[in-house]
């Protein structure tokens, strides 16, 4: 990790059953690894909640957005990211493709006992580094610690909220009979990178974590384009998992142009070795969205400027029939359904 | 990338299914039933399928999609003595990921492990021996299965516990052979195939010649068959040309990986650690001779089934299931009953539904529920 850690009095140490027992040990490291870090006025006061004036707020728009995930990813870091990292790019950008712009963020943990305070001060240090570059402020937090055991290492729960801008409205059942499909880069790198982060596989790949808060270029595309009609951020279940979505809340049907979907030839291989599909695997700094096609163009060019958005491109577009169902030209003049996944991807055998 | 876009180049693609075409409207004429060509390995089904090669096709050529999924083909009371044995206190269960799923006559592996069996997924059974020396007090089984494709692991894996006595490492065999397996579906008296796309990768470790005795024998024209969309493309249009030449032969398209003789150091192992064993239980096929491999007795320390009391569980399969039908094609999925309805890819009843190889399956996935779909 590139993330050097200052000194205190925790260095070295484990965390114990009294970090969470409400008492000086608890007080100690919420000051000294999570105040000191996330750092920000409200954090600072040490009240049961966060407080924001309603005038600070209404600037932004006419509506308040909120959204909350919890992050249990293993290992807790891998190429390119880390369970911090990840706690606030995926709040983040649960709000931002909603049309929010995400201000405020909580922070819940639920520490294992035993598990080391170094890697905790890497996680919070990741958080506010990644906060930072959202523009967002880690406001209010909790902090649980479970005996050994009763809970792998670290899990994150943070809530996010933001404010939508008047006119704004997007959602999964405005895809329209003629709009086209767009993403914002190369589809399944977090997936792959987390198969290997594993290591259970020694494969010999570099394909780091795609993940990235998406909030600043969604910005810069609604201003282009207000009436984005559909987005998403493909996470869990992935691209072909989101699109199933759209076309059911729709009752369109999507077409998909597998030549022009981006996929890193690293994570083909990986899919390619272990038969699983790229389509559904998990994204975490990847938006799908469907917009009307007379600002399409427009819109790439925008999203293409954009560090989060250079290998943005169309995949496909929204067709009538079969209604609520994805399809896939495979690339060899064939066709086949994109179905939902039933259950986790298992690899096959032969 | 290398070595795969060279295998699913569209205009390649473009000219052999021109070609397949062509020799299809030659064939027409003398037909009163769509071609029926069987592709054993669940590897093709899972291939046909993803490319959407089936709808490329002429309409009177019908794939049938044939047992070669050694998962969809597990009996549910194989699965049962799985957990029976994953469920002991000293037993860690290593098994491939596609099993976790099928669901036996109380649970499925995944569902014993939600209840605290200790049950891994593996990549190979040499992950299972590592695990074994990493844990000496616990007794580590891999669940082995598959055709002779997976069978050379878990030979080399048993013989290299035997090398270095890493003797808390035991195999459950559940191995089955392909050959007997084809002969049973010619056997069978609603049997209307025409030929058959064989299986590239079983045909790697066996060779060219167990396949003989279906063109000799049957006279049913044969292409051993690799597992990219153009090598199922080529292949059809070499069995197209023997059955417009009326030739049978065994022919081999896959010549990039099989050798006539097969893989001889493969074989040998398969042949120290193995022997056939008298019949075997298949779910939707029922009983068929010869079709599956047991552990010779020098190697009982090794075997799971001698070391452990394995309960042998026999379960019937549900009665209405017509996996049967649909393998040999006789009936397509979305004759049965039960397709889609009772029988989904959540809730399992027949063995063509288990694994996404599974024809069934594969109709489901696609979103092919009636005939007009296809």
């Amino acid at each position: 990790m590139s993330i050097v850690l200052p000194t205190t009095k925790f260095s070295g140490k484990t965390i114990t059953l009294s970090h969470g027992a409400g008492g000086k040990a608890m007080h100690d490291l919420i000051n000294d690894i999570f105040v000191s870090t996330f750092n920000n006025t409200q954090l600072d006061l040490l009240e049961d909640q966060a407080r924001f004036s309603l005038s600070s707020l209404t600037k932004y728009g006419d509506r308040l957005a909120m959204t909350t995930d919890s992050y249990v990813v293993d290992p807790l870091f891998f190429p390119g990211g880390d369970i911090g990292k990840l706690a606030v790019t995926g709040t983040v950008n649960d709000l931002a493709v909603g049309g929010a712009k995400p201000l405020y963020l909580t922070c819940a943990m639920i520490l294992e006992e035993g598990f080391s305070i170094d890697d905790l001060h890497r996680i919070v240090l990741s958080m506010k580094k990644t906060a930072d570059e959202a523009g967002v402020s880690i406001v209010t937090g909790d902090t649980k610690v479970v005996p050994r055991g009763y809970a792998d290492k670290l899990f994150i729960n943070t809530t996010g909220v933001g404010i939508i801008a008047e006119k704004i409205n997007i959602q999964s059942n405005h895809a329209t009979v003629g709009d086209v499909v767009i993403v914002n880069g190369d589809i399944g790198d977090h997936g792959a990178a987390i198969v290997d982060a594993r290591g259970e596989l020694a494969l010999e790949i570099s394909v780091e974590t795609d993940c990235q808060p998406l909030n600043d270029l969604i910005q810069k595309m609604l201003k282009i384009v207000p009436n984005i009609h559909c987005m998403r951020d493909a996470t869990r279940g992935g691209l072909a998992t989101v699109l199933n979505e759209f076309a059911q809340a729709s009752d369109v049907a999507i077409k998909l142009d597998q030549n022009k979907i981006p996929v890193k030839n690293e994570v083909r291989g990986v899919c390619e070795v272990l038969g699983l599909d790229p389509l559904y695997l998990a994204n975490e700094g990847k938006l799908v969205c469907i917009v009307p096609e007379n600002k399409a163009n427009e819109l790439l060019r925008t999203m293409k400027q954009h560090p989060a958005g250079k290998n943005s491109c169309i995949i496909g577009n929204v067709v009538k029939s079969p209604q609520g169902k994805v399809i896939l030209e495979t690339g060899f003049g064939g066709t086949r359904i994109l179905d939902m996944l039933v259950g986790e991807q298992l690899p096959r055998i032969c | 990338m290398k070595f795969v876009d060279e295998f699913r180049d569209t205009q390649k693609a473009k000219s052999l299914i021109k070609a397949i075409h062509a020799i299809a409207k030659k064939l027409e004429p003398n037909q009163i039933k769509p071609l029926q060509i069987m592709e054993f390995c669940g590897g093709h089904t899972h291939t046909i399928f993803r490319y959407g090669i089936e709808q490329m096709l002429p309409d009177n050529i019908e794939m049938v999609h044939g047992p070669g999924c050694p998962v969809c083909v597990l009996p549910m009371g194989r699965v049962d003595d799985c957990v029976a044995l994953a469920e002991r206190s000293d037993v860690i269960f290593t098994t491939f990921g596609d099993a976790m799923r099928v669901p036996g006559s109380k649970k499925s592996l995944l569902q014993a492990k939600a209840d605290g069996a200790d049950i891994r997924m593996a990549y190979s059974p040499m992950d299972a021996l590592a695990l074994a020396k990493k844990n000496p007090n616990k007794d580590i089984i891999f669940f082995g299965l598959g055709f002779e494709t997976t069978m050379p692991s878990s030979a080399f894996t048993v013989l290299q516990a035997e090398k270095e006595q890493v003797n808390n490492f035991s195999l459950f065999c559940n191995h089955i052979t392909t050959v007997p397996t084809i002969k049973a579906v010619l056997d069978s008296p609603d049997m209307q195939l025409d030929g058959f796309l064989a299986p590239g990768h079983v045909a790697m470790v066996i060779g060219e010649r167990p396949f003989d005795f279906i063109a000799k024998d049957y006279h049913k024209p044969l292409v051993i068959t690799g597992f990219e969309p153009l090598d199922i493309l080529h292949s059809l249009w070499m069995l197209l040309t023997q059955i417009a030449d009326e030739r049978s032969e065994v022919e081999n398209q896959y010549t990039r990986i099989v050798q006539p003789h097969g893989n001889t150091p493969a074989l040998t192992a398969i042949n120290q650690v193995f022997e056939v064993r008298e019949f075997f239980e298949w779910r939707g096929l029922g009983s068929i001779d010869h079709s599956g491999v047991r552990m010779k007795t020098a190697y009982a320390t090794y075997d799971a089934e001698k070391k452990f009391a394995v309960p042998n569980i026999k379960i019937a399969d549900p009665k209405s299931c017509q996996c049967g039908e649909v393998v040999k094609g006789v009936i397509k999925p979305w004759d049965c009953k039960m397709f889609g309805t009772k029988c989904n890819p959540e809730n399992p009843m027949g063995a063509l539904m288990v694994s996404s190889e599974g024809a069934c399956a594969a109709y489901f996935n696609n979103g092919y529920n009636e005939k007009k779909q296809a």
